[in-house]
């Protein structure tokens, strides 16, 4: 009994594992793609209207690093859509009628439209037309964004659950699509993670300008793509701030428990510490080693200094997330997000100066920021998805009674394969892209379009 | 309205739309070996390249489409075939990041050849196994799958994976036939004719060693009205596999893929016979397994109006790209 107890935790936690490391491992290409694809549409729009010739370089420069990154995408996005199946089965089937029509209108509008447009962004220039072709980039950028609408809408129903009830088999079947669509906590979250994908761009963009920059600090593309991502860097740092501290507001509302983690407020209490460092204790229901600042966490989330602020001790001890990692997970993303937006003012500072293309201290800055954008968005997706447990559907099903019967040994042979094969041909795609990077974007090579059209393939045709 | 049955035919659509396009890419995969010449495989995934990802999407309105519509038919069906399911993803990731790894490596791209093959190998030899394992039947228990790791392994299965990647192949070998001239079409009608020969006989086989061995097949087709079908599939395939064949002697060069997908349909019949209306074979019927007919309706609506859309502009895509692929198209690096 006891052992199967064991057995059947570990599969458990190993099934946890294998979602949180495939999942972890597709947010990174999206949270990339959707920026790109939005930064290249502008690119070539901004060609097409000025026929300003560095426009189109960095848009030849950047597409080919989106290709190896769409790719990527698509191939880790298949696997997600399997996971629920595989490891997640009495999941799967309970709130299969909500969340798997959101993602069946998720196929249906996103990924049909980005991959059917994607072939004519990538080699149709010179079948269709430029214009014809910004229309296919455009509806690449389109696609990704409306699927970030349709999965943050079924995380978010998962977070703060609307408009359902459940029926005999123990199924959750919707009253009311718009409520279930928009539940209480998706504005918040679409905004929050749209605006994360943009910055996490800007600022690869930014990194890959400020390096060339450091080589050459005349180079025009260099230049360009680098003045791009630090107004983005100046304008979305703050604004992504500012929603963020909406969402957490809209969190405390909702899932209490999970604003406590990350404060890491064990007791109930008025004028609240902000505690800036500690190591929360579980066991003890205490934060060690803190170092905090007494009443700004009832400022911040309640805005008044002596406000009561909710902790841990209001819920039952099976209740409560895993605190440690919760905390500590939310202070590398506020961090990361406090360093953008310095980036963001400093560069802004020298802009004024005139020392934006000069500042050798803000290129390497702005170098060494260039994957952190990544961090910040997965330690975001620790904070809510760590947050939310013991539940996978805040207070409705627990994680431990949503796993397929399947044993520890499959799932940690195949959490093992996943490991191995994702290190492997992600950590080669990631070397090619950054070899493309280290590219220098004045040599981009242009394909002289009308040279080459239908005219070429005629005569290649006639030849044969 | 009996929207199950409706959905229940629009997966099916969506199924064989997935299996018409993926299986000529993944098909090009399998025939990698049979072209060792470095341009002529260039020119192959050229064929493919700008077209693959929208074809690899019908599989995830596969898997979406299930959980959406037929959830217990989806938590059912992923546990008993966890490991073919496993084998077949990390197979796609293989093959589908080669398509750009093998034109941005400098010195690896024979390693991305391989495992262009073997991921698409693996991808089509998969699902072969998941179909077969289907038609064995698949153990049941409240609502939850309650075999064991290895019912999806069987000599019966391991026949079906062959059988897939043989039929990939042929898919692949047509398309080839379509797309490119020279020496590497010719190459294709070789194999294609040989491939054609193969997958009629597998079909056969299949039909013949399902109908023998597998009660529950079995007695479909024995009894009226399925029987007619008995003589009437034969004949159909007979038919088909000969305009097949004829299109390869006499050289035409849409054709073969057209009469090819014809092979495919029939058989794709077939396996639909045997198992209506059961989803999970022979234990949960596709009402059984049906979500809630408000789930189902609300996405009925938008699969109404966005799959013709799909169909239109995916048919675009291919209109682009359409005629042969010459050797310098495609990436440029």
């Amino acid at each position: 009994m006891l052992e199967s107890w064991f057995s059947q935790a570990d599969a458990v936690l190993l099934a946890r594992f294998q979602f949180a490391f495939t999942v972890a491992f597709h947010i990174i290409f999206p949270a990339f793609t959707i920026g790109l694809a939005s930064f290249l549409a502008v690119l070539e729009g901004l060609y097409l209207k000025t026929r300003n010739p560095v426009y189109q370089k960095l848009f030849r420069y950047w597409v080919k690093i989106f290709a190896v990154a769409f790719g990527m995408g698509v191939v880790s996005g298949i696997v997600m859509s399997y996971q629920f199946g595989t490891n997640w089965a009495v999941f799967s089937d309970k709130a299969g009628p909500v969340i798997g029509p959101l993602m069946g209108y998720e196929v249906l509008t996103a990924f049909f439209l980005e991959a059917g447009f994607l072939g004519v962004m990538l080699f149709g220039m010179n079948k269709v037309g430029e214009r014809l072709h910004f229309f296919a980039t455009l509806m690449v950028a389109v696609g990704t964004a409306i699927s970030a609408f349709w999965i943050l809408s079924v995380n978010s129903w998962m977070q703060t659950p609307a408009g359902f009830a459940m029926n005999e088999q123990g199924q959750f079947i919707v009253t009311s699509w718009f409520e279930a669509i928009f539940n209480p906590s998706f504005p918040y979250r679409l905004a929050h993670m749209l605006l994360a994908a943009y910055l996490t761009t800007a600022f690869v963009v930014g990194a890959v300008g400020a390096w060339h920059l450091l080589k050459d600090s005349t180079s025009a593309s260099a230049r360009k793509m680098f003045s791009m991502a630090m107004w983005m860097a100046l304008i979305v740092a703050p604004l992504q701030v500012f929603v963020g501290d909406l969402h957490g507001l809209n969190t405390q509302e909702h899932q209490p428990a999970k604003v406590a983690a990350m404060e890491g407020h064990f007791e109930t209490q008025s004028n609240a510490p902000l505690y800036l460092f500690g190591l929360p204790n579980q066991t003890t229901a205490e934060v060690d080693y803190a170092v905090k600042i007494p009443g700004l966490a009832s400022l911040i989330l309640q805005h008044d200094i002596n406000a009561e602020v909710t902790g841990l001790d209001q819920f039952p001890r099976d209740e409560w997330p895993p605190v440690a990692i919760v905390f500590w997970a939310f202070r590398i993303m506020v961090g990361i997000g406090v360093l953008m937006m310095l980036i963001g003012l400093w560069s802004g500072f020298q802009r004024l100066r005139g020392g934006l293309y000069q500042s050798k201290m803000l290129h390497r800055s702005a170098v060494l920021m260039g994957p952190l954008g990544f961090v910040a968005v997965i330690a975001g997706w620790v904070v809510t998805e760590v947050g939310r447990q013991p539940w996978v559907i805040q207070g409705l099903l627990r994680t431990s009674e949503a796993v397929s019967p399947v044993d520890a040994v499959g799932v940690g042979a195949s959490l093992l394969a996943f490991i191995i094969v994702y290190f492997l041909v992600f950590g080669a795609g990631t070397v090619y892209i950054l070899r493309k990077m280290a590219g220098d974007p004045e040599h981009t090579h242009i394909p002289d379009y009308a040279r080459i059209p239908m005219a070429a393939e005629r005569l290649y045709h006639e030849e044969k | 309205m009996d929207y199950a049955l409706i959905w229940a035919a629009l997966i099916s659509i969506a199924v064989f739309a997935y299996v018409a396009l993926d299986g000529f890419d993944l098909g090009i995969g399998l025939l990698f070996p049979w072209f060792t010449n470095e341009q002529h495989r260039d020119r192959m995934v050229n064929t493919v390249a700008p077209v693959w990802d929208g074809n690899e999407t019908w599989l995830v309105l596969g898997g979406g489409g299930l959980l959406a519509v037929f959830p217990l038919a989806y938590s059912v069906l992923l546990p008993a075939l966890y490991m073919p399911v496993i084998a077949m993803l990390l197979g796609l990731i293989f093959r589908g990041v080669a398509f750009e790894f093998r034109f941005k490596s400098r010195n690896n791209k024979h390693w991305w050849d391989r495992s262009f093959m073997l991921g698409s190998a693996v991808a089509a030899f998969s699902q072969g196994v998941m179909l077969g394992a289907m038609l064995q039947g698949i153990d049941v228990t409240d609502r939850a799958y309650s075999g064991g790791w290895f019912d999806w392994l069987s000599p019966f299965t391991i026949f079906a994976g062959i059988a897939v990647c043989i039929g990939y192949m042929l898919l692949g070998a047509t398309w080839l036939i379509m797309k490119t001239d020279g020496q590497l079409q010719g190459r294709s009608f070789s194999l294609a004719r040989n491939l054609s020969l193969l997958m009629i006989l597998a079909i056969a086989a299949a039909s013949i060693y399902l109908v023998s061995t597998y009660g529950q097949v079995a007695d479909r087709w024995l009894t009226w009205p399925t029987s007619a079908g008995l003589w009437l599939l034969p004949f159909a395939l007979a038919i088909v596999g000969g305009g097949l064949l004829t299109a390869l002697n006499k050289k035409r060069e849409g054709a073969p893929y057209l009469w090819a997908l014809g092979v495919f349909l029939i058989a794709f019949i077939g396996f639909a016979v045997s198992i209506f209306p059961y989803l999970i074979p022979f234990e949960i019927t596709l009402w059984e397994a049906a979500g809630p007919d408000n789930s189902l309706s609300f996405l009925l609506v938008g699969a109404v109006i966005l799959i013709p859309i799909i169909f239109a502009y995916t048919g675009y895509t291919y209109w682009v790209f359409r005629g042969k692929t010459s050797e310098d198209s495609g990436y440029h690096e």
